[in-house]
């Protein structure tokens, strides 16, 4: 039990420090010379907005996003870099199979959640056939047998049900998110805490291992590097990305 | 996430994320439509054969010491450039990134890996329209050849004093692919004068001709192949990433790698115009970033106000959508000329424009036996009557490909053994 308060405990107080950290975002200056290209004069009524997202809590995006840079180039890169240099390639791909097979769990309460019982069915069925031919899930046979993976969240589940994205929002270590999604997390992580595979394995020390190495194999799975856009707008880049890929998810 | 980034890097990337395709003398290349060429990345065992892993390292330089960073550039700390080392003497080559690339994108390191291969030490460089440079290393404006050529050398002649303990060098070599390519032409004609380096070599891969004019064919390939018009860009803009989404989603793993750009765009099939589209919208977006962070590193007044103080949490978002809206010929006439003019009154609009083509140090380049060409026959970048202006210029020194767009074909063996042959002196 104590894994999961610690983690949510730890969610909290990070995001209550970035807040205190960064205070709201700043306008641009309002100078007595305006430039030669305004935004008025450029960007006329009907232009793209594309843009012009909902981020009400803009400062403290930015800082959560300053804070993601740096500790993505000083602990977490690092950190994946030398995960990387033990173990060949090989291994890595198990660990992340065994990981997901652990992680079917989410899969299987949100399909039910969203009463797609053929959804809970699959991942049933992909767990236990994984648990057992695949070894602990080192080996993912379910889908080459045509079961694929039926990855759900509960932030899918609050989609499904329609609760809108709300604003958008950068956590910090996780990245871009949006307010629907980060509550669906937090459900996420109780739930796998209090009556999942935490709860189950009982035992902090395994608990925080799995915690470490999966967090460690989530980043060494994301291609992304900050500053790969080369782009002094990468904060406008991503968060237009993100908003638009939740966009289309809802829609399809 | 990783469907995203791989998204961000199809868009804002496409011009260095393309590849070539090795395949049996003599020269075959599968892509007939210059778009495709320069799109397309191909699967890597359709290339020519590049070391895995080769020794490197990166090293900073702080240009001007003194420079204070604007606080919006807060990830900004120096110009990184990579070194691959030799462990024995061997001759040093400099290679300047094309439009908006930095020292260490797929393209640069594909090249790094392919020189070290042939025997040298490589420094890989920023372009100076690349926003780390711009920051960093540019001494005012970028985008005039001459004061880009001299920002380019004075980061050489540090990066060099930088480097020189660790290794042995015995002759010095230079290369550039686009824009990078014109760049390393007016630089070598700079050494001429300085002597520091004293190029055995100099070899240019697809450079534009006339730059104002090449940047201009680019930003209409964006303008000329939205379906409607700029007006309908979102329109557009969405469909297009939709579809990306839906491909991404059917493909297990997205990532950056050819093989995956490859097996998405056969799903795809976008259209010629399509393809056009995001070329130019690729390029639009680096010049953006370019004129943003020339703006603010010369005192604004273009983008932002003069003077303006912009923190680590001012929000950039108006300045995007304008500096998105900016095609780079706008950069030219409404920014880049006045800001030459200031320096040089007598300057005339038409002088500026003459001192951004080939034809500038036309001589220079006849006569100068040292430098050599590659380039393609549909390059997207050239006009009508500069691959014969091309050929008549460096004769025997050119090699010129029937197909192959802009830079499609960089790896394919054929292309890649011209051009290390000559690098190496064995092309006579």
């Amino acid at each position: 039990m104590g894994f999961a308060t610690e983690r949510i405990i730890l969610v909290i107080t990070a995001l209550a420090a970035l807040l205190l950290m960064c205070g709201c975002s700043s306008m641009p200056h309002r100078d007595t010379v305006p430039p030669l290209r305004t935004y008025e004069d450029i960007i006329k009524g009907d232009g793209s907005r594309l843009f012009e997202i909902n981020d009400s809590i803009e400062g403290f995006n930015r800082g959560a996003y300053r804070f993601n840079y740096y500790f993505d180039e000083y602990f977490f890169i690092p950190i994946v870099h030398i995960y990387e240099f033990i173990l060949p390639d090989y291994a890595e791909d198990r660990i992340s199979n065994a990981i997901d097979n652990i992680n079917e769990f989410g899969n299987l309460t949100n399909n039910l959640f969203q009463l797609k019982f053929k959804g809970a069915g699959i991942t049933l069925s992909r767990f236990a056939i994984n648990s057992t031919v695949g070894v602990a899930g080192l080996w993912d046979h379910a889908s080459a047998w045509g079961l694929k993976r039926q990855a759900m969240d509960f932030g899918k589940t609050l989609r499904h049900y329609e609760v809108g994205s709300g604003a958008y929002i950068v956590l910090p270590i996780l990245g871009p998110s949006n307010i629907r999604d980060t509550t669906g997390l937090i459900a996420d992580t109780a739930t796998f805490s209090l009556a999942g595979p935490a709860a189950l394995a009982n035992n902090t020390a395994i608990t925080t291992a799995f915690s470490g190495t999966s967090a460690v194999d989530k980043r060494h799975r994301v291609s992304f590097r900050y500053r790969q856009t080369d782009s002094p707008f990468e904060y406008e880049l991503l968060r237009m990305l993100n908003t638009m890929k939740d966009n289309y998810d809802t829609a399809n | 996430m990783k469907r995203h980034l791989a998204l961000i890097l199809l868009i804002g990337c496409l011009i260095w994320t393309q590849n070539a395709m090795a395949s049996p003398q003599p020269y075959f290349y599968p892509f007939v439509n210059p778009y495709e060429a320069t799109v397309m990345e191909l699967p890597q065992y359709l290339e020519s054969k590049l070391p895995e892993k080769v020794p490197t390292r990166e090293f900073t330089l702080q240009v001007f010491p003194t420079r204070e960073i604007p606080d919006i550039f807060w990830y900004e700390a120096g110009l990184v450039c990579t070194l691959a080392y030799q462990n024995h003497k061997a001759p040093l080559i400099f290679v300047i990134a094309g439009t908006g690339s930095s020292h260490d994108t797929p393209r640069m390191k594909k090249l790094q890996k392919m020189l070290y291969q042939a025997g040298f030490h490589v420094i890989s460089l920023t372009s100076p329209t690349h926003m780390d440079f711009v920051v960093n290393a540019s001494e005012g404006l970028p985008g005039d050849s001459i004061d880009d050529a001299h920002d380019l050398y004075r980061v050489m002649e540090l990066a060099y004093e930088k480097v020189r303990g660790t290794i042995d060098v015995s002759y010095f070599a230079l290369t550039g692919y686009s824009l990078g390519a014109f760049n390393a032409a007016f630089i070598s004609k700079r050494d001429e004068e300085k002597k520091i380096f004293n190029f055995s070599k100099v070899l240019l891969i697809n450079p534009p001709v006339s730059l104002y004019d090449s940047v201009s064919t680019l930003d209409r390939l964006l303008v000329e192949n939205v379906p409607g018009g700029m007006e309908k860009f979102e329109q557009w803009f969405r469909k297009v990433l939709a579809e990306f989404f839906y491909v991404t989603k059917e493909m297990e793993h997205a990532e950056l790698s050819g093989d995956f750009l490859y097996n998405a765009y056969k799903r795809l099939s976008p259209s010629e115009e399509n393809l056009a589209a995001l070329i130019g919208l690729a390029f639009r977006m680096n010049s953006a970033n370019m004129i943003f962070s020339a703006d603010v590193m010369n005192g604004g007044g273009y983008i932002v106000p003069k003077n303006t103080q912009l923190s680590n949490s001012t929000s950039l978002t108006r300045y995007a959508m304008v500096s998105y809206s900016t095609r780079f010929v706008d950069y030219f006439n409404e920014y880049l000329f006045p800001y030459c003019r200031k320096r040089e009154p007598n300057l005339t609009r038409q002088a500026l424009l003459e001192r951004l083509n080939l034809h500038y140090i036309e001589p220079y380049l006849k006569g100068s036996g040292k430098i050599g060409l590659v380039h393609n026959e549909d390059d997207i970048i050239l006009m009508p009557g500069d691959v014969d202006y091309l050929q008549s210029v460096f004769g025997n020194r050119a090699r010129i490909f029937p197909t192959g767009g802009h830079m499609g074909n960089m790896f394919h063996p054929a292309v890649a053994s011209f051009m290390i042959d000559f690098l190496t002196g064995k092309e006579n």
